[in-house]
């Protein structure tokens, strides 16, 4: 793809930045701590942009007052899922918004192969297009 | 971290370090609103000052280990342990050794497990609420059961344990007891012994140390001792100390709480008279003197006579 020549999956925030440093992730989530959301890390290893709820990784963390027991969580999971998408997501359970208000990848597979585009002849000649992730070619399970 | 070092000539100047760090301010608090102690104070500040120089140090570019700062805290039942506890926290996050200062203070019930498979997570919870702060384990010997050797327990010490050491630069673990059932549980576990650098002992109030805390607990809550009430306690003390069950300052609470009892309904049995601010806040002789301690001798609650097998 010409916009992303990294081939990177760009989901989430900072996801057009080179990854994030263990520095950089820790800054991140202590603005979340600060802000009283509850931090949780997710993976998968289906990028498809709509695939939107990803596995948890152990419960979601609340009450925390310092990021080193998050970035202990997220080298916990970097180390067992070393090559699917891991992302840490900050939920806000506050009335009105009780919605994650912060997600970013924090693990990436070694290769991120991209998305097939396949056409769909419909009726009347019009098209339709759908993405399909290489990444899941293979059936759950079998994928490395 | 990234700050340039200073060349091996350069002079410092621990005063103003020491003044920067506000410590001097919480020791103030600590040494007018904790009395006597004066052991746990003493480490107190030789921590605090290590960790001063560590700081200076760190300026010139002399690195050594982060110092292990968990601590052991034994001494009888009230004798302050929780509250230096929290007080430590507070310290330690002036000094810049823990980065938020917070307690976070569990008993076995928060750590321990009630199935297989339970403990750990539940252990490694409270560890990372912990992080950047204290974990406090009020009553720890509780943790290791020996007489049944499938507790849960010592799967949670194991972890404390790993974390103790990994973790350092993390969390600071304090733990509480008693005195001999402390020293049964590290004679168990020998591992958890050498990982804490800091054993304090917290020795016994004496009994003018005592009166000055009852002073102090009372000004809290906006009371005052008439003289002869004050004169009353002195005498109170000395009785109590002999009695069976006695815990320092917490007896000391429960006595003045009784003392206030007494004192109200004093006051409303008399409802005829006009009160003044005065009057509510004086806890006069016959409120102390109306304790069972000086009518029969003994405490209420105190079985009749303890029956031995």
């Amino acid at each position: 793809m010409m916009t992303n020549p990294g081939n990177k999956v760009t989901q989430g925030q900072f996801s057009f930045l080179p990854d994030l440093t263990d520095t950089q992730i820790s800054a991140q989530i202590k603005y979340a701590l600060k802000n009283h959301w509850a931090v949780s890390v997710e993976y998968t290893d289906d990028p498809h942009p709509r695939n939107t709820y990803w596995e948890m990784y152990g419960n979601p963390m609340f009450d925390l007052k310092d990021p080193a027991g998050i970035l202990m969580e997220i080298n916990n999971c970097r180390k067992a899922m070393p090559n699917m998408y891991v992302r840490v997501t900050a939920f806000d359970s506050t009335k009105g918004w009780e919605a994650p208000r912060m997600s970013f990848i924090v693990n990436r597979p070694p290769s991120e192969p991209g998305f097939r585009l396949v056409r769909q002849e419909r009726d009347g000649r019009s098209q339709g297009y759908s993405i399909i992730p290489y990444a899941t070619d293979r059936p759950e399970g079998e994928r490395s | 971290m990234d700050a340039e070092l200073l060349p091996d000539d350069a002079v410092v100047d621990l005063q103003a370090e020491f003044e920067a760090s506000q410590v001097d301010e919480v020791m103030a608090k600590l040494d007018r609103e904790l009395v006597g102690l004066k052991p746990v104070k003493t480490r107190i500040r030789e921590i605090a000052a290590l960790l001063l120089v560590d700081r200076l140090r760190r300026k010139f570019g002399i690195s050594a280990d982060t110092p292990t700062l968990h601590m052991n805290f034994t001494g009888n039942p009230g004798t302050g342990k929780t509250t230096v506890a929290l007080r430590m926290a507070e310290i330690l996050h002036r000094l810049g050794y823990v980065r938020e200062g917070h307690v976070v203070s569990v008993t076995r019930d928060d750590l321990v497990g009630q199935y297989v498979g339970h403990t750990a997570p539940k252990t490694r919870e409270v560890i990372k609420r912990a992080m950047g702060g204290v974990l406090f384990i009020d009553e720890a010997y509780y943790l290791y059961k020996p007489e049944n050797e499938r507790d849960y327990g010592q799967e949670s010490i194991e972890i404390l344990l790993q974390c103790m050491e990994t973790n350092r630069d993390d969390l600071v673990v304090i733990l509480a007891g008693y005195k001999d059932k402390m020293d049964r549980f590290f004679l168990s576990n020998p591992g958890m012994r050498s990982r804490i650098a800091h054993h304090i002992d917290f020795p016994d109030y004496r009994p003018d140390e005592l009166e000055s805390i009852a002073e102090l607990m009372l000004a809290e809550q906006n009371y005052r001792l008439s003289p002869s009430a004050a004169g009353a306690l002195s005498e109170y003390i000395p009785l109590r100390m002999s009695l069976p069950h006695f815990s320092n300052a917490r007896s000391i609470r429960n006595a003045l709480d009784r003392a206030r009892l007494r004192q109200a309904n004093r006051l409303f049995s008399q409802r005829g008279r006009h009160l003044t601010r005065l009057d509510l806040i004086t806890i006069e002789e016959a409120d102390i003197r109306g304790s069972r301690i000086f009518v029969e001798g003994k405490l209420e609650g105190e079985p009749e006579k303890l029956e031995l097998a």
